[in-house]
């Protein structure tokens, strides 16, 4: 591999070169730090970086390797979205309240990679606490879409879209609450994965919405995603709700042919809502599918257009009591001037939170509040009850359901952010399966061209039932054997050379 | 008008389990601020809670022994309320599912005044699982307060009565009650002073036939019996002059101030909380299986109602002996000792109850803590049985054992205490008596009863307290009437 198609590469054809001693995991991470420093200061994907302790990873890596003792991972440069805690490192989750806070301990996906000997590259820009759909909510700025600047890379994990986009690391982690996984990899043309609920552990994960919050690799390819996979998911003690499941190789399905599989398409990912253009690359998906042998059924998921509102009710919820903790007594923002005691919380989380977050604890608190807690809390709980049914029906029909991850291309920076129920519905094609559990990826499928002619890519969601990661990653895997899509960079302006 | 206090209780028991209920750190009492606190205690971003099967396994012990539902299936729930000692911002308890449902409690009113003693069954409502905050320290550091997050996460029970208690007795003895079980079957230390069992009381009155519930006030945080009779003597006197005055009672929560005697409103109905309870997200609901049960059934104490029955039945001890020896687990434990190493049950019983208790409660000891063991008691027993000492020697035996001056027969050896049993020294000494004391002799003939007194006691005397008391009086008995 040339060098300058080294930053292209898949985390196989680094792992070759690594443990092959053509390269040192050193070189392959100072290759991605070049490309930081040229690039990121305009995309702003990175919010923090330690290239000591990037470094000393990579050093212990080529350590590794030559002992013999390498891993498939190991030496390999992976971004971390902030949401993550990493011992040493500022963990800001994208907001002002925790910009000063340093993480004391390991996140257990961080732990993960860590033992995988992969490299911290560094930490990724996100919506604030995760909330959000363009990554104009962080209070480190926004993150500009590598295919277009003037665009956003979706969100809330818009820094690590953005930085697997732009060829800034290997791969990267990401968290997906109603889409923060897919939405982004569809607005900027990769691969990524949001696994079943419980699949890999929250603990160290900075808490959203915890009944829906999930973990997830964004890399280029399905085969990359399954890498991935191999080292985040697990059962881990520390968190409750991780699913004590024997280990499983999320790679060992990659090859299978897809003949005979039963494709859903619900009527609903394709209605009112969904721009033509994206509906038009979709379609030509879905036709490459036929070809390599699948069969298409039409299906209902008849509860899809409740799962926003539901979702409006049950993510603020959880969320006004998560981030009841960020009070300004022990970590994290303090107002410098207050009266007493309330003046501190109130000044304290004035001043520490973003308009967003402030939007959601607001409307999380009201729906928690005596009186109103039966009409909204239990309604909506009830009502994500039926959604998760729709899909239990669905998959009594088909092996896969295939749709939109997003009803549109990258829109432009500003377009949204005064309009948050256009932001929200950003995630119309999402938020069901977080309400259902189930795992759902996000495969670039193509480009549409935007009105001022510029090519935006465009992600096919894949659902699978609970636990098919494997299966999805198969039929992602087979699609990109006869596709190109996912191998296509965009060209970046020149940064700092 | 006649009034009529209704009184229920709400007692948080800290639970005995070695680490904190949502997390690995000790919960030991006393160590340095915040050296207990560990990542979930300080509830720093990402931390999760993970339940502790031990606090689990101390709340189905409390159901069983209350004869209680225990729910198959209980969930954990957010209480969400801010203050700096809870570093999450909510509790971890349970709202609507409690693991512990319907259950009772027989408590035993001890008698006052003209009232006697009766006994009464306390309905328990529920019992739930909860995490304790931490404690606001003031004055550790000058113009500034502390929090210690030490105590955060300590696995409490939190036991709810119905409103079925009448007065302040009853009250207290439901909360005695409640004290010894959760020791005697080892879920709590019942360390008052420390704050392992602390006791809400909701007080409130209505004219006496009523059966509509007046406006209950809750004083918060009663730690000792003492000031739970004050209090609630107090609350009661206030609410029916309130009432009598023609003021009416707010709901409102209330401290008890023990330097004043006084109950005194902390906070309204109006400024309390909306606690927004919901299903904590992050823990799965618990399920206790009949399996969980009976493995805890199995590691279940005999239960005091059940030894009670058995010490009458088994030992024919009164009701009165039986239920003061099953009081305590301790004091059950060294009564059965003590019998087991072969002294007999109903002096046994008279023994523990009179003089060693009495001891006990002048040197402030608890029965754990007994200068004498069981065994050393039992040995003293066996040698009044056996006619070795009399009952008046065996009590300068006891205050000798009392202060460690070694066991029972080399203290008798020792002090020359054995009693004279043999009859014909006893003859001997009487004879004597009678030939030194012929007026009284005369007086007895003539039909002076005192006179027999009398010489018992110059026989005693001679036979320097030694002689058998019984054989004295058998005897002189006899050779009077020859």
């Amino acid at each position: 591999m040339a060098k300058n198609d080294l930053s292209n590469g898949s985390l196989k054809s680094y792992a070759d070169l690594l443990q092959s001693k053509q390269i040192s995991s050193v070189e392959l991470t100072q290759e991605f730090l070049a490309r930081i420093h040229r690039y990121n200061p305009s995309i702003n994907a990175f919010i923090a970086l330690d290239e000591a302790k990037t470094l000393a990873q990579a050093k212990a890596a080529d350590v590794r390797i030559a002992s013999g003792k390498a891993a498939p991972l190991t030496g390999i440069p992976i971004a971390q979205k902030d949401i993550f805690c990493a011992k040493g490192w500022p963990t800001t989750c994208g907001s002002k309240m925790l910009a000063n806070f340093v993480a004391p301990y390991d996140a257990h996906v961080i732990s993960q990679f860590d033992a995988a000997g992969a490299v911290n590259l560094g930490k990724t820009n996100m919506d604030e606490f995760a909330m959000g759909s363009s990554n104009e909510t962080s209070y480190f700025g926004g993150v500009k879409n590598p295919w277009s600047f003037d665009r956003v890379p979706g969100g809330s994990s818009g820094g690590s879209a953005a930085a697997v986009a732009a060829r800034l690391c290997a791969a990267a982690t990401g968290t997906d609450t109603g889409g923060s996984i897919r939405q982004p990899a569809s607005l900027c043309g990769f691969t990524g994965l949001k696994p079943t609920y419980g699949v890999v552990s929250r603990f160290g994960m900075i808490a959203f919405a915890s009944s829906l919050d999930q973990a997830g690799p964004m890399a280029k390819s399905a085969e990359d995603c399954a890498l991935m996979m191999n080292v985040m998911a697990g059962f881990d003690e520390r968190d409750s709700t991780s699913l004590d499941r024997a280990k499983e190789d999320y790679c060992r399905d990659l090859n299978k042919p897809l003949a005979g599989l039963k494709i859903g398409l619900p009527k609903e990912f394709f209605a009112e809502g969904l721009s033509a253009d994206v509906g038009k690359v979709i379609g030509n998906s879905i036709a490459e599918y036929k070809k390599l042998g699948a069969e298409i059924i039409d299906i209902s998921l008849p509860n899809t257009g409740l799962s926003i509102p539901v979702y409006y009710v049950l993510a603020p919820a959880e969320a006004s009591s998560n981030l009841s903790r960020y009070d300004g007594v022990r970590y994290g923002h303090r107002a410098d001037s207050y009266t007493d005691l309330m003046d501190m919380y109130c000044k304290s989380r004035a001043q520490g939170f973003g308009a967003e977050v402030k939007r959601r604890i607001l409307i999380g608190t009201y729906v928690l509040s005596a009186g109103y807690y039966d009409a909204y809390y239990l309604k909506a709980q009830q009502i994500r009850r039926l959604i998760a049914q729709d899909f239990v029906e669905a998959f009594k029909q088909c092996d896969v359901i295939m749709g939109p991850a997003a009803p549109s291309t990258a829109f432009k920076a500003g377009e949204k952010v005064d309009d948050p129920v256009a932001m929200y519905l950003q995630d119309i094609y999402t938020i069901s399966t977080n309400l259902a559990g189930l795992p759902g990826m996000s495969v670039p499928a193509g480009f549409a061209n935007s009105n001022d002619g510029k090519a935006l890519p465009v992600g096919l969601q894949i659902i699978g039932n609970y636990f098919d990661e494997a299966r999805m990653l198969n039929v992602a895997h087979q699609y990109q054997q006869v596709t190109d899509w996912h191998n296509q960079a965009p060209s970046l302006p020149e940064g700092n050379a | 008008m006649e009034w009529e206090v209704v009184i229920g209780l709400e007692t948080h028991t800290q639970l005995q389990t070695n680490s904190k209920i949502f997390s690995g750190a000790s919960v030991k009492y006393g160590a340095e601020p915040n050296t207990q606190a560990c990542e979930v205690s300080l509830a720093l971003p990402g931390v999760l809670p993970v339940l502790n099967k031990q606090a689990v396994h101390c709340a189905i012990k409390f159901g069983l022994a209350i004869n209680a539902h225990i729910a198959p299936r209980s969930v954990f729930a957010r209480k969400n309320y801010f203050y700096p000692d809870l570093p999450k911002g909510y509790q971890i308890s349970q709202f609507e599912l409690p693991v512990v449902g319907k259950g009772a409690i027989t408590i035993q009113v001890p008698a006052a005044g003209k009232q006697e003693a009766y006994e009464k069954v306390v309905n328990i409502t529920r019992a739930h699982l909860e995490e304790d905050a931490g404690k606001s320290v003031h004055g550790a550091v000058e113009s500034m307060s502390g929090i210690d997050l030490n105590r955060a996460g300590t696995p409490l029970l939190e036991i709810v009565t119905e409103p079925d208690m009448r007065s302040a007795a009853e009250a207290v003895a439901y909360a005695k009650k409640l004290h010894e079980l959760v020791q005697w079957i080892g879920i709590c230390d019942g360390n008052m002073q420390e704050g392992s069992f602390r006791c809400d009381v909701n007080v409130s009155v209505r004219p006496k036939g009523s059966d509509k519930l007046g406006t209950r006030r809750e004083i918060k945080n009663l730690n000792s019996f003492k000031f739970m009779t004050q209090a609630i003597e107090y609350e009661t006197r206030w609410q029916i002059e309130t009432l009598e005055d023609g003021g009416k009672i707010q709901q409102a929560t209330v401290l008890f101030n023990p330097d004043t005697g006084e109950t005194r409103a902390m906070r309204s109905k109006e400024e309390a909380n909306d606690y927004r309870y919901f299903p904590d997200p992050d823990l799965l609901p618990l399920i206790i299986t009949e399996a969980d049960k009976a493995r805890v059934s199995a590691d279940m104490p005999e239960l005091p109602a059940a030894m009670k029955a058995r010490l009458e039945a088994q030992y024919g001890l009164s009701s009165y002996d039986a239920n003061s020896l099953t009081s305590s687990r301790d004091l059950a434990d060294y009564f059965i000792a003590t019998i087991t190493a072969g002294a007999e049950a109903k002096q046994t019983a008279n023994w523990v109850m009179g003089s060693l208790s009495a001891k006990l409660n002048s040197e402030d000891k608890s029965i754990s803590h007994s200068p004498i063991s069981a065994e050393q008691l039992a040995q003293l027993l066996k040698r009044i049985s056996d006619g070795t000492i009399s009952n008046n020697a065996a009590k300068q035996v006891f205050e000798a054992m009392w202060q460690g001056e070694g066991e029972a027969d080399a203290i008798i050896a020792a002090k020359g205490l054995k009693q004279e049993s043999d009859s014909g020294a006893i003859e001997a000494i009487i004879d004597e008596v009678l030939a030194a004391n012929a007026a009284m002799v005369e007086e007895f003939k003539a039909g002076k009863e005192k006179a027999f007194n009398a010489l018992v006691g110059q026989a005693m005397k001679a036979s320097k307290g030694k002689a058998n008391p019984a054989q004295v009086n058998d005897i002189l008995k006899k050779k009077l009437q020859a």
